[in-house]
């Protein structure tokens, strides 16, 4: 709450705002549905009067929200200032909501990832939200002479009913700008039962400008004097700059530079997100992007194999260690052998229940299966990209960031200059999918302006953007079951590793519900850069699991829903071990609450039916996927989620993001793939990488939140993982073939005469 | 370089540039219409999606010096206040998520009904299948698509 206590005055607001926005920035979006007619909205004050770092409030009663946090499609730039106007106690039609910039200490937790933008902002947004309200409550009170206590507020106005008197918040807001902050433990929050916005579905604030296609990303950017820069990074992981001919590019026309950066100083003690495959690279400076994509491909330059290395990694405390690479040039068909080897080998204990070695020694019949999925690139449809005016020692970054603060020591040490010096505007993001929580293009861009003290656009062309790592990992996992004669099941055994992480989590489900109980873990070491991609590691190890778990049902003649209730049902009653890390009724309440929307054991003819569920950030998700055979080729045809993640703030948005992490889920589970020969990744561009298209998504999908009172918790992962599953035990029933493997497609294309 | 006279969103207008300039750079870097995206460069995406003479074309490969003489128009130009009925219809099923592909998207689709005003959900998918959204917003691109067509 350190920033509710911090009271800037109105001045010195207006000077970073100003700051923040460079001159381009000070826009505002109306609300209002998305065509506010002139009678509905107020039109915009001469004056705002700052209340607390979230909130303006006009003279005329209009209000300013600031979305702290990075939007790149998950829609809290909408969900955000809906939590403030709920306990502000505002109209909805008079609200403005601006993207805030990167201010640590003006706002808590810029980030976006995890899941958690809604979840973290929960009691501090309502807690921003209703003291500003309070204050506007004793501007009130001072003004009128009255007790504090016997004021009321209603959507915008403040009335005193005893005296009759009554205003609007602008004609308060003046006196509220200048009170004191009150102490945040004596605010009061709305009960739940009194929400007027919260739960209300509201359009996304930048509705209107989206489709009439207004400049809202980094590429869009332009100021004069602009230069623009394209980058050349090495062919293949393993490799390195060695040479490169800046005569080859500096006659051609509109081509102004070329020269080498260095994105991090080998000294600097990089963070966890301070990834990237190529510490060098080459950028072209010139007059416009077409140019300068041009003159790429006349580039001459020398690679060679990198060594291995190490570069230092800052840990808690001031400690830093040395992080290797590997040397070397690797191939998909080498990681697959290698993980197929490791599988064999004993992994690292991660949890151990009862005595699993005993319990299958005496198994009547031990079931195994092996599940695999390949590296992906998250494949943002906005190449990564940043406008960077670095002039003299200070520097003015806008760019594609979910993490402004974990890019912040990179660029202030790569610069060389304090960060105070150092400006990070946010732009809107073309997706993210966690790919753009590792901001090293903030870093090249702002070195390229620096080098040519100009500002400058640099782009990645979808083939540089493609082939520059930081995929999601690749990942193996082998589940085993033991079972005795009357097909009881007597222990589990998980064993799960991946290129470079494993992907398991040992105090999940179905840990907990089973006596004996085995998990672990083994890792391999490669050159290829991983970051997070959308629900990391849950986004394979659900689909193993959720897979096995259908197997094992059906060898046991169960039905998939009614055999994970029963393991639920055990851990809420009698819980095996401890730290088991999900609550089973809420975990039951989902599989339960898809079992009636889908009308499970009514299968409509022609179609096959899948299900799977699973819990992360903090969430819980079960779904039911309808596949048909059409043509020999499966077709979705409906998709059933329920979710539960405590109160929905915005409903119809959170069914658009649920119903797209289900189209990203089928997408990945059939086509995504990215292989590597000899160091080189093998798609580079969409004519070779698979994703998903208009074709491929399902006809139908319903997104159905369980209510709740609970705070809210993640949205945007928690229904990626469990399709791949649901997917995949549908069209095993559509099939008759059990898949293994990801991507499903050219499994399903070896079948022969499918559906016929 | 070359001088090229074009007819941008009902606009006669000049640009001097290499005639080998796709006419997405043009439109984004030359004449400050950043509504048409760059997604792939290769006509794979559709994020570049304009109209030319009334067909849609991917602009990221279609060069400057074949656009002469041809009414070109963008998201830009599409309709004077943003109340094309797909943008209408795209504003009422609340569509985009990171907005990206949007433009391309909108753009195809009206360029569909314009030829096919009442299309079946097979010409939907064709016309639309050149259009990648990642985030995923299939579902809800095709039901304003046919709310659009209600309108028509």
């Amino acid at each position: 709450m350190t920033l509710l206590n911090k009271k800037l005055d109105r001045r010195s607001f207006l000077k970073v705002s100003g700051l923040a926005g460079g001159g381009m920035m000070l826009s505002f979006s109306w609300l209002a549905g998305c065509k506010p007619t002139p009678e509905e909205v107020l039109t915009m004050p001469d004056e705002w009067f700052e209340i607390n770092s979230y909130i303006k409030i006009g003279e005329n009663g209009a209000v300013t929200l600031f979305n702290p946090n990075p939007e790149f499609g998950q829609n809290v730039k909408t969900s955000l200032p809906m939590i403030l106007a709920e306990e502000l106690d505002v109209d909805w039609k008079n609200v403005f909501v601006e993207q805030a910039d990167f201010y640590p200490e003006r706002f808590d937790r810029q980030f976006t990832g995890g899941s958690q933008s809604v979840r973290a902002a929960w009691t501090p947004l309502r807690t921003a939200g209703a003291t500003a309200r309070q204050l506007i409550v004793n501007a009130a009170a001072q003004s009128w002479n009255v007790p504090v206590a016997e004021i009321t507020t209603n959507m915008g106005t403040v009335e005193h009913q005893a005296s009759g008197k009554k205003a609007g918040y602008g004609e308060m807001a003046s006196l509220a700008g200048t009170l004191d902050a009150p102490d945040p433990e004596t605010i009061k929050l709305k009960d739940n039962a009194d929400f007027k916005i919260i739960g209300q579905s509201k359009k996304n604030v930048d509705l209107q400008k989206i489709v009439t296609g207004k400049p809202m990303f980094s590429l869009d950017h332009k100021v004069e004097g602009m230069k623009y820069a394209a980058i050349v990074h090495p062919p293949a992981f393993g490799m390195k700059l060695k040479s490169f001919d800046k005569s080859s590019v500096t006659s051609l026309p509109g081509i102004q530079d070329a020269f080498k950066v260095k994105v991090f100083k080998d000294d600097y003690g990089r963070n966890f997100f301070d990834t990237t495959t190529f510490p060098e690279i080459i950028a072209i400076v010139g007059n416009s992007t077409w140019e300068v994509l041009q003159a790429k491909k006349s580039l001459q330059a020398e690679w060679e194999e990198a060594p291995e290395s190490t570069f230092p990694m800052a840990g808690r405390g001031g400690q830093t260690r040395d992080i290797s690479v590997p040397g070397g040039l690797e191939n998909s068909s080498t990681h697959k052998e290698k993980m197929a080897e490791f599988q064999r080998k004993p992994g690292n204990i991660q949890r151990k229940d009862g005595d699993p070695e005993a319990a299958f020694k005496k198994a009547a019949r031990v079931i195994e299966r092996t599940y695999t999925a390949p590296f992906l690139a998250h494949n943002t449809m906005e190449p990564m990209n940043c406008f960077a005016d670095v002039k003299g020692n200070r520097a003015i970054i806008y760019g594609p960031t979910q993490a402004p603060d974990f890019i912040m020591n990179a660029l202030s040490s790569s610069l060389e200059l304090p960060k105070e010096n150092i400006q990070i505007n946010l732009a809107r993001m073309g997706g993210g999918f966690g790919r753009r929580a590792y901001s090293h293009h903030m870093v090249e861009a702002a070195l390229i302006s620096q080098k040519i003290q100009a500002p400058v656009k640099m782009v990645y062309t979808r083939e540089d953007d493609m082939s520059a790592g930081v995929y999601r990992p690749t990942y193996s996992a082998t589940y085993r079951a033991a079972l005795d004669d009357n097909n009881n099941l007597l222990a589990l055994h998980v064993k799960a590793g991946g290129i470079p992480e494993s992907p398991l989590h040992a105090n999940r489900f179905p840990a907990g519900a089973i006596d004996n109980y085995l998990a672990e873990s083994w890792q391999i070491e490669s050159n290829i850069t991983i970051g997070a991609f959308r629900a990391p590691r849950s986004n394979f190890i659900a689909g193993a699991e959720q897979s096995f778990l259908d197997e094992l049902a059906e060898e046991m003649g169960k039905d998939p829903i009614a055999f994970r209730l029963e393991l639920l049902k055990r851990a809420e009653t009698n819980p095996v071990g401890e730290n088991n890390d999900y609550d089973p009724k809420r975990y039951a309440g989902v599989l339960e609450l898809v079992r009636d929307k889908s009308n499970w054991s009514n299968v409509p003819d022609g179609i096959s039916r899948g299900v799977s569920a699973y819990f992360c950030h903090n969430s819980y998700v079960a779904e039911v996927v309808d596949v048909s055979i059409k043509d020999r080729k499966p077709v979705v045809e409906n998709v059933y989620a329920a979710v539960d993640c405590g109160v929905v703030v915005n409903p119809d948005a959170a069914a658009n993001m649920g119903e797209g992490a289900i189209v990203d889920g089928i997408g990945n589970a059939f086509f995504g793939e990215m292989a590597f020969e000899n160091g080189v990744p093998t798609k580079t561009n969409f004519d070779k990488y698979r994703m998903i298209r208009h074709g491929e998504a399902p006809k139908k999908i319903e997104v159905h939140f369980v209510e709740s009172k609970e705070d809210p918790t993640g949205l945007g992962e928690p229904l990626f993982p469990p399709v791949f599953a649901a997917l995949g035990n549908s069209l095993y029933k559509a099939t008759g073939k059990r898949l293994y493997e990801q991507p499903f497609q050219p499994q399903i294309l070896q079948i022969e005469n499918l559906g016929m | 370089m070359a001088q090229f006279s074009l007819n941008i969103n009902g606009k006669s207008v000049q640009v001097d540039v290499d005639p080998n300039t796709p006419l997405l750079w043009v439109l984004r870097d030359h004449l400050d219409l950043v509504g048409t995206k760059f997604g792939c460069g290769i006509a794979q995406c559709g994020a570049c999606t304009v109209h030319v003479d009334g067909e849609a074309v991917r602009s990221c490969s279609y060069p400057i010096s074949i656009v002469e003489d041809k009414k070109v128009v963008t998201i830009e130009g599409l309709s004077e206040k943003g109340d094309h009925p797909v943008q209408k219809a795209w504003v009422e099923h609340d569509v985009p998520q990171c907005g990206y592909c949007q433009s391309g998207q909108i753009m195809s689709a009206a360029s569909l009904l314009a030829r096919n005003p009442k299309p079946t959900d097979e010409e939907i998918t064709s016309a639309m299948n050149g259009n990648i959204c990642r985030c995923g917003t299939y579902t809800r691109i095709k039901a304003a698509i046919k709310t659009a067509s209600q309108t028509l």
